[in-house]
């Protein structure tokens, strides 16, 4: 199959270096990155006590510096419940097993905000996403739904984002699709979001039907993703046209 | 007296092309007028940067400053091809420090921005600049 | 309570002049937008924000619908006399949001 001899991006190359130097002025400055709005969101959270146990995430933890490296990890494979987590999955997994809270809603301001909080906390460390030991059969799943066709427009990830990244569609350069600095800011979002969101966008601009938000193909398709950015280091939060 | 068809066709052209479903450079311009009355508006003092390729219009980032000793009252910017022309008035007080100002703007498209400053002597400056929006595809 | 970030130096040199930046959390809705039934989506900005240094007006601004959401403002203020830098702005509902901060002037 031509596909599946194309080679993959050789240099992995984040988004922040194809954006305008004024989307990239906007990430660099911690006083005018918008994500910093989700950030300082995210840290009130950090101490706030709540639950039938009535902890917060920093009474466990502590100062939040002890979340570095922990984004970059992520999704990971959970032990306990031998599947892989998102890093949202996760922490929401804190929320309702050791704090007795309700999850935060998937998409939400707070839920978005505590992870750029924990994301920022390993921002410039190496990506460090794990395909190996129990994490492997859900690589590979990832692998293949990146590399599966989909929508009426009948494209894989794979296609756009190796075989046609650095070209242009439409005004747009075609990035090659990094998780790396994610939850973002984005211009056209006019607000902060997901990697699931941008997913379904693309999936949407494909028209095809996008993943479930609690879907385990997206969580392996996630995994694939971050492994494929190893090279890269985590931006979060990034800030992207 | 019958009117030819063909003016007829060219006057309910006219009608549709003068609906606003943006600002033009007419609107714009009376605007400026409005705020700068008699004094005599020239080209030069206040300086507007703005990135020349824009690639999302949601979002631009824009600084208006202005030079030279005389203190400045105010400074207007406007889009000549948003729905609406104004874009923001910033008047200076007592307290103010040098004349420059950062915010970011939309730009609905490719059009131009002018920034007019209103100085202490009276005088009226004013800068303006084309600009392009490229649009993202994949949109949401 | 809309998030706001704002950057202010603490201290500063009498004479010496420093920017001031604010980010406020806000949708600046501008009122051109419609859902996907073609319902208008109510304008809903912030139409006036205003900064003083203990009461004296540093900068007012008016702001309109083609303000980015999120809105950020930077400009300059000159240290004169330690006190109170204050910010206020004006929702279009007729909100107002009031942020201080001190600065200390040698």
């Amino acid at each position: 199959m031509l596909l599946a001899i194309s080679a993959a991006a050789a240099e992995p190359r984040s988004g922040y270096q194809d954006a305008s130097p004024a989307t990239r002025a906007m990430q660099d400055d911690d006083t005018t990155n918008p994500g910093f709005l989700w950030v300082q969101q995210g840290e009130a959270i950090w101490h706030e006590h709540g639950g039938t146990t009535g902890k917060s995430c920093a009474d466990c933890h502590g100062d939040a510096a002890a979340m570095r490296g922990v984004a970059a990890r992520y999704p990971a494979y959970n032990v306990t419940l031998g599947h892989p987590l998102t890093l949202e999955q996760r922490i929401n997994l804190s929320r309702t097993a050791d704090q007795g809270a309700e999850a935060f809603a998937p998409e939400g301001d707070t839920l978005l905000a505590i992870t750029a909080f924990v994301g920022l906390q390993s921002r410039g460390m190496p990506m460090a996403v794990s395909p190996d030991g129990p994490a492997r059969p859900y690589y590979e799943n990832g692998q293949r739904l990146f590399q599966t066709r989909m929508g009426q427009l009948n494209l894989s990830c794979q296609q756009c984002h190796d075989d046609f990244a650095g070209k242009r569609l439409a005004g747009a350069l075609i990035p090659q699709g990094h998780p790396n600095g994610y939850p973002l800011y984005r211009l056209e979002w006019q607000g902060m979001g997901s990697l699931y969101r941008r997913i379904r966008n693309c999936i949407t601009g494909v028209r095809g039907e996008p993943f479930a938000v609690d879907s385990p193909d997206l969580v392996d398709l996630e995994l694939f993703l971050g492994v494929r950015a190893t090279g890269l280091v985590v931006e979060t939060p990034a800030v992207r046209p | 007296m019958t009117v030819p068809r063909r003016q007829v066709l060219v006057a309910a052209a006219g009608a549709v092309l003068l609906s606003p479903a943006s600002a033009t450079e007419t609107q714009v311009a009376a605007l400026i007028k409005e705020l700068v009355g008699d004094a005599t508006l020239r080209e030069g003092r206040v300086k507007l940067d703005i990135p020349l390729l824009v690639e999302n219009g949601n979002a631009v980032p824009i600084t208006v400053s202005v030079d030279g000793p005389n203190r400045v009252r105010s400074l207007h910017v406007f889009a000549e091809r948003n729905p609406l022309p104004n874009v923001a008035n910033f008047y200076f007080g007592p307290r103010a420090g040098p004349a420059k100002v950062s915010t970011r703007m939309r730009l609905a498209t490719s059009q131009t921005v002018v920034a007019v400053a209103k100085l202490a002597d009276g005088s009226c400056w004013m800068d303006r600049i084309e600009l392009i929006v490229t649009l993202a595809a994949c949109v949401e | 309570m809309a998030r706001v970030l704002i950057n202010i130096p603490k201290e500063a040199r009498k004479g010496e002049v420093i920017e001031i930046k604010v980010l406020i959390s806000h949708p600046m809705e501008s009122g051109q937008r419609r859902t996907d039934s073609g319902q208008v989506i109510p304008r809903k900005i912030i139409n006036k924000f205003v900064c003083t240094w203990n009461g004296d007006e540093v900068l007012s601004v008016d702001l309109f619908p083609a303000i980015a959401a999120n809105p950020f403002l930077s400009f300059f203020a000159v240290a004169d006399v330690s006190g109170t830098i204050s910010m206020t702005w004006v929702d279009d509902d007729g909100a107002t949001q009031t942020e201080l901060a001190s600065i200390t002037v040698t």
